[in-house]
Parts: structure tokens; C-alpha cells; sequence
């Protein structure tokens, strides 16, 4: 009752700062936003926001996530943009650190401290979260018929051999959202567990793709069957009539996505209004459009969804096993980044094959039991697992100084460069895998 | 200081005129890519623990397997496309050249427009059509139980790269061949030389001026090319390598401007090699009367011949724009050979939505395929006639623009131009959409200036000096004279230039500042980010090939006719 009160108030209080022209504070002029998202989604809130506040022009510049912070970055010394608004947190950290944002606290209220385990605000005020948003699998039911394969439910079963090969994912150092996926497992599961999980699935993998909306463009087409994908990917591609399914595992994160406003904003005010917008009732019904799907922060918004909407605020199993940690997650950014590169996007041939070799001598002691072969396969399955670092080496800040271009001082400990580090993550993964693989085949062997 | 003076001395043996055009020339080039890039590219000479100079990272380059690995495979890639890029060329360029064939002007037509595949919707139709599950095998697969593997790996990027390039080879082969002096052709045959002999002996080596531009472009256009490895999710070639270390936030190391570096150099090294190829040979004729080779009439069964292989590499080189056509039509298109259903709403959406797009665009390539001619026809001039010292340089830097990645041109220019305040507005000169056309001329300006160099070549010196001992000025010389001897390259020159610009991104999608100045290729970028926006982004990638299709067309005819109507061509 209170919250539909609060709803009530906030749109009259909109309403009333829309019509009464007499406040210095009724915004104007042009107001220019960087943002990674679809158009579907940005032209129907600056539909909804133009008709609201007629006297704001409204310019949306779009680029990816990674494009739109250097943007940001380049752009500093004479900016002229007014709001960032894009998915990936860690964007945000980025443009924080850099101290590209302001400050400011949203006037909308009834908007809880957290979705899921995730904070929906930064503590500083620099960005806010207004959409939230899950991983999870999604697929492609033309395709799993035509290849006859069950459907998935938890990450764990995107390692099963019937899925070989038909898998695909976008690379963590490319997209933000994967990179949280990846780094939600590690924490769900643990380091080394979590990298073996990582590395199974990994094994199955059809394609590793360099833009995050690559994997849901080829499911939709048909190119492979499974993407491991953000919700609303998922959602949007079935309402737009692809014969796409999704599921969300139970270990999984619910993150918002965010706008913030830029430092030296050229038009304040207006950017202001805008982000009280969209965290009004009016602006979060946008969300539940069918080419948008995403998931609104303000719980009052659920009530006009479609019935069998997810809401992280009453399905409390919804991203609520993991405690995501940002600070643990901040801290090994780059370098699991890189171990996924090096470990697995850069050496997906090698790992293919020892993933095959590993499915063919299982498949074959299915029938014929084997002690010998059996340690045989559990040596080459620690092998494919085997890790170069530990979880304390990830976290040591002298390792990830290979990855920052931050340098204190001269005298600064040089750590080793990250091409040197590279090399030697590379060749160790190739080793592993050319072990693992020939493990696994005299496994086989045994067991014929 | 004896060099000094030693310039100075051969700068006081030269006329003004050329001098002056060679330094706006240079100062062009400086001003708008050897700073910009610098700009970016000095990091790879950077210690990132000291800030002093050092090599220590190409070291590093050479012993990281991932990087030599992507050398290899850029370079083989690089290879084969040229090789299949110039099967599918030679036999067209060969058979509208050289005989009385009907369409010929289509066909030369319809053969560029590979060049126009739209960034994104191109690789998307080639897997609709010929991926693993696209039309071509699922169709082998349900009656035959067979797959052919056309786009798994290096095969992919080798089979669309040659599709996608091998109008450079038509394009300037075919332009070598009109400028061939029948005399020539006509001499061996009453030597007694005929059939293919003739072709290996005297009508192909003539030729070879376009045929060596044109492959040395294939061959550098794919080794730096970034879109399709990227695109068909093949990582570990060295441009898609550059680019996804220097985009990716937080990983900021060096890496990825030595690859930059290494790819700037091997592009030269490959001009370099080709310029070798071509050296001590002269391959101008004089006598220009003959409008190139006699055409011959086939017999019918020839004909009928000549028409399926056209018709095969048409089919072949049009799949992607098939492919793009079906998906604008279509409603859902998913793991089956066809769209579901057909439907014109796409249109409409783009109808509605996009005209801005569609005139920028217009605008955008147009001034930068005529900066491009300008600007190469005068660097193949001062190259190949002035006695400028340096003069190769403005060759090699401008050349040097095609190995450039454009997202470090991008960010080049946003260094460079963002804090100079444009006059009057006071607004940063980078949001200024004039710097867009300047990156997209930059970007194009190699194409135009292979073209011209080319044209020039096939012109002979003594047309020139004819002209100058009948009075006539040199300025007078080069526009009466040369310029309309080159017209069929410099025109070859503008269309590359035009019809690759009209959808290039990558340096664009850096440059955008406002909707209202952003052309087709941010509009295309902005519909394929969505499931929704699959099927106007493929409608408006066809509003880009018709259009850029028609102008070259266009071009054709204008120039046929002007041919004819100079009475060259009887």
C-alpha cells in the first residue's frame, strides 16, 4: 500500500516538475547520453521521456560498453556528455576510479537496497542501478530438436559430453555481463572448482564470440544451439518470434544495470530529470516491454508485468545462493580476464580435443569398466582442471600490476610483463591439454 | 649539413608548382594520419614501468606461440584469398574485356559490389547461407548426409575475404586491359601468336600493372582486415589480436600497438616487394586510339561456356547480398534453409527511421572518394614524373593508411582534434562531421591511390612531352592530357574509395558525436545490437548496396559513353 504511494507520489511530483515552468529547476536543452543499449530500449524511453519533458532534446550516442568508456576517457578534458547508461557495474568502477562521475541521489524512493545478493546502488552515489538483470542458458528448440538434445538447467550440465560442441559463449575480457557470469561461478563454486566447471563447459564449446550479442544473434539464427547469455537477450530474441528458450541456474547473479551522471555535465539539471525518469513508475514500466524484458528495480512495477515474469524480489531463490563479492571480483578482474583468454579462448583446439578424447574413453567405460583407465581419466580430467595461479596469487595485487597501465613511481617493484605472463599461462594450458589428451586416449585404449 | 645542402640544391633544381603540391600533400597526410596514429602507437616503444624507450616488447611479440601463431595464419589467409580472389577475377575481367559480350557493364557492375558487404549483416548472411547449419547444408545434410565445413575456421575468413576483396583485382585488372594498345595484341598475332599463348605472352604481362595493384591490395586489405576473423570468431589472426587488446578496458598493455606496429610494416613491406615485382619494366604504350583489346565474337557453344562461369562466380560472389536480401524479407529466420515467412515491415522501419543515415552517408563518401582521387592522382603524378626528392614517401605514408586499424585512427584523432575548439561554436574540431570525412579519406585514400598509380603507369611519358613542345603549360598538360588518359583508373579509384567508405565503422563508430551527423554504418551497428533490429539492419544494408550499386553503375555508363563519344571505342 505504502509502495503505491510512494509510486503515486513520485509521478505527481514528476508531473508537477513537468508543468510547472515557473521552478528554475524545469529542465531544457540538450541532453546527451552515451549508452551500450539496444535501441529497442533507449528510443522507447526517450519516446517516454520527450513526451514528459518536451523541452529536453534528447541525443543518444551508441556504443559498446568497453567503446563507450574510452569515449568517456578521451573525451575528459572538454566533455560533453551528460550521462553514461549502460549493463556492466565494473564499467562504472572503471569511470569511478577514473573519477569520471558525479555524485547524485536519486529523488525517486521505494527502490530497496539490494537485488538478489547485489547492492542496486553504488554506496557513493556515482551510478545507480535502474534494471536489473540475470545469466543464465538460453537456447535455440529447432536446434536441440534437429540434434536431438535434452534441455539444460544448471551449468554443471553444459559439461555433459551430449553437448559437445554445440555450446557457445562471448569472451569474459569482451563483455562485461560474461565476465560476471564466469566470476559468479568462481565465487558460487569456489577457485579451483569453479575453474573446472569453467574448463568442462569450456570443453563443449562451439565458439567463443568477441561481442556479447553474438552469442544470442547465433542462437536465433541457428549457428549453434546453446548461449550462456543475459536475461534479457533471452527474453527480448523470444519476443521478437525467434524459437529461443531460457532458463536461469540456480547459481546465478541478478546485477543491475546502471546510468550515472558524467562529471561536468554540460546540462545538470536535465540529467538529473532524466535519471529520476526512469526510476519513476512511468519510466520502469518501460522495462517490461517485449522488445526490452528487463527486470525492474522498483517492486511497485512488477503488478503490471505479464504473469509469468520473473521478479527477483519475490522469487527469493532468484540470484540469491551466490553472495557476490565486488571488492574479491575488483581485485582479479584482469587477471581472470586473461586466464580465460589464455587458459581457454586462445586455446580452444587444444582443449576441444582433449574434452572429446575424455567424453570418448568415458563413453567406452560406460561398457566396459576399467580401474586402470579410470585413474587414467581422473589424472587427464586434473590436468585439463589444473590451474597456473592459486586464488591468493590472482587476488596479489603485483600480479595484476602486469595488467594495469597505473605506475606509481619509478622505483615501483617492476612486476613481470603481461606478455611474459601470458606466454607462460599459454604454454602451460597447451601442455596440460596435449597431456590430458593423451591420458585420456590410452585410457581408451584400456578400455576397448 | 652537407645533406642539407644537398637538399636544398635539388629543391632549388625543381618547379615550384609540383614542390608546393607535394608539401600540402605531405602536410595533409602528417596532419590527419602520421600524428594522429603516432599519437596512439608510441606505447609500443614505451618501458610501462619507466615511460623511456624500448624494444623489449617486440621481443616479447616474437616469443609469444599465441602471436606467432597469428602471424602465420594472418599471412596464410592473406595468401590464399589472393589466390582465390584471383581466380574468381581473372576470368571475369578477361571475358568482358576481351570479347563481345552482352551485360558486360553489368557484370563489371554487379562485380564490385562485393566490396559494399555491410559491416555485421554481411558475416550474418554468409552463416545463414553457408555456415554450419546454414541454407547450403542443412539442405546436403536432410538429402544427402554430407556437410561442407565453407566457414569452419581459417576457411571461413579465407572464403568471405576473398568474396569480399576480389573487386580490387576486376576492378584494376579490368582497367589494365581497356588501356592495352591494340597495336600490341595486334602485332603478336601477325607474329602468329594466338589463344592462350597470347593472353600468357602479351595481353597479361601488359595487364599487370592493375593485376599487381590489385592484388597487393587483396593481400594487405586481408592481412589487416578486422571485421570477418572477428565476426566469424576467429581471434588468433594478428589484426582481431591488435584490436582486442587495445579495445578491451583495463587490459591497456603494449601488445596490441606493437601489433599495430608489426602490421603497419608488413603492409609496407608487401608494397614494397610488389613495387619490386614491377620495376625495371615499362609498361606504358603509346598509341591510346585503340580503346584497349579487340573484342572478339565467340562461337555459340564458347559462348554458352563463358556465360555459365560468369554466371557461377556471379551466384557465388552475390551470396551475401542474396543472403541479406532473404533476411530483410524475412520474418524469423532460424535453423532452416528459408525464412519462415516474408514480410515488407522492415522497410518501413528503415523508411521511417533512417533517411538521416542514408544523406550523410551520400555526403560523407562522396567528399572523401574525391579528396581520394585528387590527392592520389597527385601523389601517382609527383611519384612517377616529378624528380622531388622524398617523393616515394608520400607513396609509402599514404599507403601506410591501409594497415592502420581504424579504432587507432579513431582514437588518434579524438587526441588530436578534441581539445582544439572549432572557430565560431567553440565546440571540440573532433565532433566537427568534416573530421569524419577526413578519417574515412585517410582510411580510402590507399584504394584510390593504387588506381591512379596504376593509370599513370599505362601512360606513356612521351604524350606528355609531345604536348609540352607543342606549347601547352603542364598544368594545361596534366588536366588536357594526363588526367583524361587516367580517367579509367581514376574513376576505378573513386568508386573503391566511394563504395568502401559508404560502410566503413570502425573508425566511425569513434567519431560519431551526434545522431544527426552519424552515417549508415553507426545506424547499421545500432540496429544489430538487438533481436528485433536484425531485420531492418538488413533492410537498410540493402539500401546501402542498391545505392552505392547504382552510383557505380552510374559511373560506368558516364565513362562508356565519354569513351564513345571521344570516338575511341568503334
Amino acid at each position: 500500500m505504502s509502495r503505491t504511494l510512494h509510486g503515486v507520489a513520485a509521478a505527481l511530483a514528476v508531473l508537477l516538475a513537468s508543468s510547472t515552468a515557473a521552478f528554475a529547476q524545469d529542465p531544457s536543452g540538450k541532453l546527451v547520453v552515451v549508452t551500450s543499449f539496444p535501441k529497442d530500449l533507449t528510443s522507447a524511453f526517450q519516446q517516454a521521456f520527450q513526451k514528459a519533458y518536451p523541452k529536453v532534446t534528447l541525443e543518444v550516442l551508441n556504443r559498446n560498453t568497453n567503446a563507450g568508456v574510452k569515449y568517456l576517457q578521451e573525451t575528459a578534458s572538454n566533455n560533453g556528455t551528460d550521462l553514461f547508461w549502460a549493463s556492466a557495474p565494473d564499467a562504472f568502477e572503471v569511470l569511478k576510479g577514473a573519477k569520471l562521475l558525479q555524485a547524485y541521489k536519486p529523488k525517486v524512493e521505494g527502490i530497496p537496497e539490494k537485488v538478489g545478493a547485489y547492492p542496486i546502488n553504488d554506496p557513493e552515489g556515482m551510478y545507480a542501478g535502474f534494471a536489473a538483470s540475470g545469466y543464465g542458458i538460453m537456447w535455440n528448440s529447432r536446434y536441440m530438436k534437429a540434434n536431438e538434445l535434452p534441455a539444460p538447467k544448471e551449468w554443471s550440465d553444459l559439461a555433459k559430453p551430449v553437448y559437445y560442441d554445440h555450446v557457445a559463449i562471448s569472451a569474459p575480457s569482451r563483455s562485461g555481463t560474461t565476465h560476471l557470469t564466469i566470476e559468479t561461478i568462481l565465487q558460487g563454486e569456489g577457485w579451483e572448482k569453479g575453474w573446472r566447471t569453467n574448463k568442462e563447459i569450456a570443453g563443449n564449446y562451439r565458439t567463443i564470440t568477441e561481442r556479447s550479442f553474438g552469442v544470442p544473434d547465433g542462437v536465433n539464427s541457428g549457428s549453434f544451439g546453446i548461449g550462456i547469455v543475459i536475461d534479457f537477450f533471452a527474453l527480448s530474441s523470444q519476443a521478437s518470434g525467434f524459437p529461443v528458450e531460457f532458463v536461469y541456474p540456480t547459481v546465478t547473479t541478478i546485477v543491475p544495470a546502471n546510468i550515472g551522471i558524467v562529471k561536468n555535465a554540460p546540462n545538470k539539471a536535465a540529467a538529473e530529470t532524466f535519471v529520476d525518469f526512469i526510476l519513476s513508475p512511468q519510466g520502469q514500466e518501460v522495462l517490461l516491454q517485449p522488445a526490452i524484458r528487463r527486470l525492474p528495480v522498483n517492486p511497485a512495477t512488477y503488478a503490471k508485468a505479464p504473469a509469468d515474469y520473473p521478479n527477483p524480489f519475490k522469487d527469493t531463490s532468484l540470484g540469491s545462493q551466490v553472495n557476490f563479492d565486488v571488492e574479491v571480483s575488483q581485485a582479479r578482474y584482469n587477471v581472470v580476464d586473461a586466464l580465460f583468454d589464455q587458459l581457454i579462448t586462445f586455446q580452444l583446439d587444444g582443449l576441444k580435443a582433449a574434452t572429446r578424447a575424455i567424453h570418448q574413453a568415458d563413453a567406452a567405460m560406460a561398457k566396459k569398466p576399467n580401474d586402470k583407465a579410470k585413474a587414467l581419466l581422473a589424472e587427464a580430467r586434473d590436468l585439463v582442471a589444473a590451474m597456473p595461479v592459486t586464488a591468493q596469487e590472482a587476488a596479489d595485487p603485483q600480479l595484476a600490476g602486469a595488467f594495469t597501465v597505473e605506475r606509481k613511481s619509478a622505483t615501483d617493484a617492476v612486476p613481470e610483463r603481461q606478455a611474459q605472463v601470458e606466454q607462460k599461462w599459454a604454454a602451460f594450458a597447451k601442455d596440460n591439454y596435449a597431456a590430458a589428451r593423451k591420458k585420456a586416449e590410452e585410457a581408451l585404449a584400456l578400455a576397448r | 649539413m652537407t645533406s642539407l645542402a644537398l637538399t636544398r640544391e635539388s629543391i632549388a633544381r625543381v618547379r615550384p608548382g609540383p614542390a608546393v603540391a607535394a608539401v600540402l600533400i605531405a602536410l595533409f597526410l602528417l596532419l590527419f594520419l602520421v600524428v594522429p596514429v603516432v599519437q596512439v602507437i608510441f606505447v609500443a616503444f614505451q618501458d610501462k614501468t619507466t615511460g623511456s624507450f624500448t624494444l623489449i616488447n617486440f621481443a616479447d611479440f616474437f616469443q609469444n606461440d599465441l602471436f606467432m601463431r597469428s602471424f602465420w595464419n594472418s599471412f596464410y589467409v592473406s595468401a590464399m584469398s589472393v589466390v582465390v580472389a584471383s581466380a574468381l577475377a581473372l576470368p571475369l575481367a578477361y571475358l568482358t574485356t576481351r570479347f563481345e559480350f552482352r551485360g558486360a557493364v553489368l557484370i563489371q557492375s554487379l562485380g564490385i559490389i562485393p566490396l559494399i558487404m555491410p559491416p555485421f549483416i554481411g558475416a550474418v548472411a554468409m552463416q545463414l547461407l553457408f555456415g554450419r547449419n546454414g541454407t547450403v547444408n542443412l539442405l546436403l545434410r536432410d538429402h544427402f548426409g554430407i556437410s561442407i565445413p565453407f566457414m569452419e575456421g581459417l576457411n571461413g575468413v579465407i572464403f568471405v575475404q576473398s568474396i569480399h576483396y576480389f573487386p580490387f583485382i576486376l576492378i584494376n585488372l579490368s582497367a589494365s586491359l581497356k588501356n592495352i594498345d591494340r597495336a600490341m595484341e595486334e602485332s603478336a598475332q601477325n607474329l602468329g601468336c594466338h589463344g592462350f599463348r597470347l593472353f600468357r605472352r602479351i595481353v597479361f604481362p601488359l595487364a599487370m600493372p592493375g593485376y599487381v595493384a590489385g592484388a597487393s591490395l587483396v593481400f594487405i586489405k586481408v592481412f589487416d582486415d578486422l571485421g570477418t576473423p572477428l565476426l566469424l570468431n576467429v581471434n588468433d589472426m594478428l589484426a582481431p589480436q591488435a584490436y582486442l587488446r587495445i579495445s578491451s578496458i583495463g587490459i591497456a598493455d603494449p601488445m596490441g600497438y606493437v601489433i599495430s606496429v608489426v602490421l603497419i610494416v608488413c603492409s609496407l613491406l608487401a608494397l614494397w616487394v610488389s613495387a619490386l615485382a614491377m620495376k625495371g619494366k615499362d609498361y606504358a604504350t603509346v598509341q591510346r586510339g585503340g580503346g584497349g583489346l579487340a573484342r572478339r565474337r565467340m562461337k555459340p557453344l564458347e559462348l554458352v561456356a563463358a556465360y555459365a562461369v560468369v554466371l557461377l562466380i556471379l551466384v557465388l560472389v552475390l551470396a551475401p547480398h542474396i543472403g541479406l536480401t532473404l533476411l530483410s524479407f524475412a520474418t524469423i529466420w532460424s535453423f532452416s534453409p528459408f525464412p519462415d515467412a516474408f514480410t515488407m515491415k522492415h522497410y518501413g522501419t528503415v523508411f521511417l527511421e533512417s533517411g538521416q543515415y542514408i544523406t550523410n552517408t551520400l555526403l560523407y563518401a562522396s567528399l572523401a572518394a574525391l579528396l581520394d582521387v585528387v590527392i592520389g592522382t597527385a601523389i601517382a603524378y609527383l611519384v612517377l614524373r616529378s624528380k622531388l626528392p622524398g617523393r616515394q614517401w608520400l607513396d609509402y605514408i599514404a599507403m601506410a593508411a591501409l594497415a592502420v586499424p581504424g579504432v587507432v585512427l579513431g582514437i588518434g584523432y579524438l587526441r588530436s582534434f578534441y581539445d582544439v575548439p572549432m572557430p565560431f561554436t567553440g565546440q571540440p574540431l573532433s565532433g566537427f562531421w568534416l573530421i569524419l570525412v577526413f578519417a574515412l579519406a585517410i582510411r580510402r585514400l590507399p584504394y584510390a591511390l593504387r588506381a591512379c598509380t596504376a593509370a599513370l603507369q599505362q601512360v606513356s611519358n612521351s604524350l606528355e612531352e609531345a604536348a609540352e613542345n607543342l606549347g601547352a603549360t603542364k598544368l594545361r598538360t596534366i588536366s588536357r592530357v594526363v588526367v583524361p588518359l587516367m580517367s579509367g583508373g581514376i574513376l576505378a579509384g573513386f568508386v573503391t574509395s566511394f563504395a568502401t567508405a559508404a560502410v566503413e565503422l570502425s573508425a566511425t563508430i569513434m567519431l560519431v558525436h551526434s545522431q544527426s551527423d552519424a552515417p549508415l554504418a553507426y545506424g547499421l551497428y545500432v540496429y544489430m545490437q538487438s533481436a528485433a533490429g536484425r531485420g531492418p539492419g538488413a533492410a537498410l544494408g540493402v539500401f546501402a548496396v542498391v545505392i552505392v550499386g547504382l552510383g557505380t553503375y552510374l559511373s560506368h555508363v558516364i565513362i562508356e559513353r565519354g569513351r564513345r563519344e571521344r570516338g575511341q571505342d568503334h
